[in-house]
């Protein structure tokens, strides 16, 4: 053999570079990557006073953004008070606070995880639900969406809202910010405001790494895991806490992101069209076969005159 | 297999079940208007935790499957090569574009923001990861041939109608207002005709070609409403999900397909005092019990590979369900083993309504009873949400009832007494 042709160095070259991510997928699970590069947040429970400033944050820069209001409890007309039970159609993020006993409490803050592969995006049918490759921001598009809720059926945290109490109703759940705080002031409204230093907004890889020194310099203080480094394939927002997890109301999960699964299954049945087109051609041709067999008729019009003679 | 195997069924339509069924559908009509003023709250226990309720489960995921009666035909008629089911089509593809219609229509009383569903028509917005887009696209895709393939039915009736009806209705508005009918309304009416004789037999050129679409189609989607179930792995039991679910509800909506056409048969044949078809109806019965017995074994064979036998028969809340579906199908399947019980009209529709029952339940397990998303979730539909879903059935069954007796739809009856005879093409000269 000499000089290779061109054609056959393209190949080589082909051929190593999917080698070569194939080896760097086979090292991720279920053959998906996590990007570090991409920003979110470490929360870390142990130092959360609850003092709420970062709901109240939240509310305050996104109130007006994709036509949201201040939720309001039933009993407060005036609008005074604002304490959400839950997430909602108007509540992005929140504390809560979970009681072990009088000495052991923990709060923790709920809102999107920013999933590595999340599963709402996987999902949704119009591409209203889109994670940025960028940033790894999860965002949603009210102009695009078409309200079918399938994101929350997906969504293993319950995380994506809908608001429904309105006859224009939407989805609701945390982008960091990213229409609002973070192109004015680099980060999220919730974590720029926390007083006690609760949120760390920035890399992912610094947060891991961060989160990782905060474990290995406090003994003792912390359950020995990082939620939210591998679950679902892993997660932009990640918690510290000194309180088994899922009494914290965050579910113990896999770490295999459950879109891998599905999406497997969906593009083998439709690799390239072909299955449905073959299944067509196979069918169309039985079906005109078996329609000459009476009477050469391809609908089926007039046919009966013709039958009698072939009887 | 011509137009002449079907006839309009001569009746009254202003009937006791017409008044019952108008009542129930305009009452879900209001339902629905209420709907769309004060958001979907107002009239449904959905929520965040339960985002799909009965509308979902029932209209779509079911009710699709219930209207596949039609698609369960073509196969037997068109591919499976017995023709001599031909007469059955027509019935049955009435009813599957009622059903797919409805669905779609309820889609857009569940969906939050219907104004934006053209985007499944914007190539830029395809999502070609998500099940649901497959689902929509071929659910939309399928009710455009289901009322293609119905077409014949209307242009035979166009070509045929001397508008006797309409003219009288015209000279009575025109006469309260004191007025001459203009000539030109005639003439309109005439070219309807024309346009009708001429587009009929040029479709029925084309119509093997749509036949087969209108079976291609429901195969893909039929297939993805299991798989749209695949990604709720942490909320849908396990006695349920499992990478199955495609198929599994593949081979559902086939069985309940032929049920269904048997049930239709029998409960049409008996409203309206017709004789009943069991030579046609025993013969599809055999189908039925092959494809349960499939979808047994894949149920049984799927749940001992991934060892959740135990949970099967743990007796628990899911397992009396998941027990309940499945002895709902075996027991129906085990009658219809039997030439004797699918020869007898009461055997054949207890078997049938065991398995839809059977069927039904599966795909409410799946989209519903087996599906919990964590602590302080609760659903059961809310009264005015069952009547939507009542008003829009009671709908379907009212259109059924009109159509066919002003359509030729059922089909004719002395040809159906010769098809009965050993010869099954039967001789109409």
């Amino acid at each position: 053999m000499g000089k290779p042709s061109r054609r056959q160095f393209l190949k080589i070259m082909g051929a190593t570079g999917a080698a070569l991510l194939a080896g760097k997928q086979a090292k991720a699970n279920e053959g998906h990557k996590i990007n570090n590069e991409t920003i979110g947040m470490l929360y870390d429970a142990t130092k959360c006073v609850g003092c709420k400033a970062c709901m109240s944050a939240c509310k305050r820069v996104n109130g007006d953004y994709g036509s949201l209001s201040y939720e309001r409890a039933k009993f407060d007309t005036d609008g005074l008070w604002d304490a959400p039970e839950d997430l909602s159609g108007s509540t992005r993020t929140l504390i809560k606070l979970f009681k072990q006993s009088e000495q052991e409490w923990s709060y923790v803050k709920y809102s999107c995880m920013h999933c590595q592969k999340p599963s709402c995006v996987s999902v949704c049918p119009v591409a209203a639900m889109t994670r940025d490759p960028e940033t790894g921001i999860v965002d949603y598009n009210k102009n695009t969406c078409i309200g079918c809720r399938y994101c929350q059926v997906a969504c293993a945290f319950n995380i994506p809202k809908f608001q429904w109490d309105r006859a224009l109703p939407q989805i609701v759940k945390c982008d960091l910010c990213k229409n609002t705080n973070l192109p004015k002031k680099g980060i999220s409204a919730c974590a720029e405001v926390c007083p006690a230093g609760a949120i760390m907004f920035g890399k992912r890889k610094d947060l891991l790494e961060e989160a990782e020194k905060r474990l290995r310099e406090n003994p003792g203080k912390y359950i020995n895991h990082i939620y939210g480094a591998n679950e679902l394939g892993g997660t932009n927002h990640i918690y510290l806490a000194s309180m088994q997890f899922n009494k914290l109301g965050l579910p113990t999960l896999k770490d295999a992101a459950p879109a891998e699964f599905s999406e497997k299954i969906q593009h083998t049945i439709y690799k390239g069209f072909i299955a449905p087109v073959a299944l067509y051609s196979t069918l169309c041709f039985i079906a005109l076969k078996n329609m000459k067999k009476h009477g050469g008729e391809e609908g089926g019009h007039d046919t009966n005159t013709d039958k009698g003679g072939h009887h | 297999m011509g137009h002449d195997e079907y006839q309009v069924h001569e009746a009254k339509i202003l009937t006791p079940s017409f008044i019952v069924l108008l009542t129930l559908t305009l009452i879900g009509f209001a339902l629905i208007a209420l709907r769309f003023i004060k958001g979907i709250g107002a009239v449904s226990n959905m929520s965040d935790g339960y985002p799909w309720g009965i509308w979902i489960t029932y209209d779509v995921a079911t009710g699709t499957a219930i209207a596949c009666g039609g698609y369960a035909m073509a196969i037997l008629i068109y591919i499976r090569n017995r023709m001599h089911y031909h007469p059955m089509i027509r019935s049955a593809i009435l009813t599957s574009m009622f059903g797919y219609g409805l669905a779609g229509f309820s889609v857009m009383v569940d969906v939050g923001r219907p104004w934006n569903a053209y985007n499944f028509f914007v190539p830029s917005k395809w999502q070609v990861n998500s099940a649901m887009f497959e689902v929509a696209v071929c659910v939309m895709a399928y009710t455009t041939v289901l009322i293609m393939e119905f077409l014949p039915a209307i242009l035979t009736t166009l070509e045929k109608t001397e508008w006797k009806t309409l003219q009288h209705m015209l000279d009575l508005i025109y006469g309260r207002l004191g007025m001459e009918r203009p000539e030109r309304i005639g003439d309109r009416l005439d070219k309807v005709k024309e346009l009708a004789a001429w587009a009929r037999p040029r479709l029925d050129k084309v119509l093997i070609f749509i036949i087969v679409l209108g079976i291609t189609l429901p195969t893909m989607h039929q297939s993805s409403l299991g798989s749209l179930l695949l990604i709720a792995s942490t909320k849908l039991h396990p006695l349920w999900h499992t990478g199955f679910l495609p198929l599994l509800f593949l081979i559902n909506c086939m069985y309940i397909g032929y049920s269904i056409a048997i049930l239709e048969s029998v409960i049409s044949c008996y409203a309206f005092k017709r004789p009943f078809e069991t030579k046609e109806l025993s013969g599809l019965a055999r189908i039925i019990p092959f494809l349960t017995v499939i979808w047994l074994c894949v149920v049984i064979g799927d749940l001992a590979w991934r060892g959740q036998l135990g949970k099967a028969l743990s007796f628990d809340f899911y397992s009396c369900f998941f027990l309940l579906e499945f002895c709902l199908i075996a027991s129906g399947s085990l009658i219809l083993f039997s030439k004797r019980r699918r020869e007898s009209i009461r055997w054949l529709f207890s078997s049938a309504a065991l398995i839809v029952l059977g069927g039904a339940l599966y795909r409410f397990n799946v989209y519903l009873i087996g599906f919990n998303p964590g602590k302080g979730w609760h659903y059961f539909p809310s009264l005015a949400e069952l009547m939507i879903t009542v008003g829009i059935v009671a709908f379907e069954i009212l259109g059924y009832q009109v159509l066919v007796k002003i359509l030729p739809v059922l089909p004719k009856l002395h040809t159906r007494d010769q098809h009965t005879a050993a010869h099954p093409m039967g001789e109409k000269a």
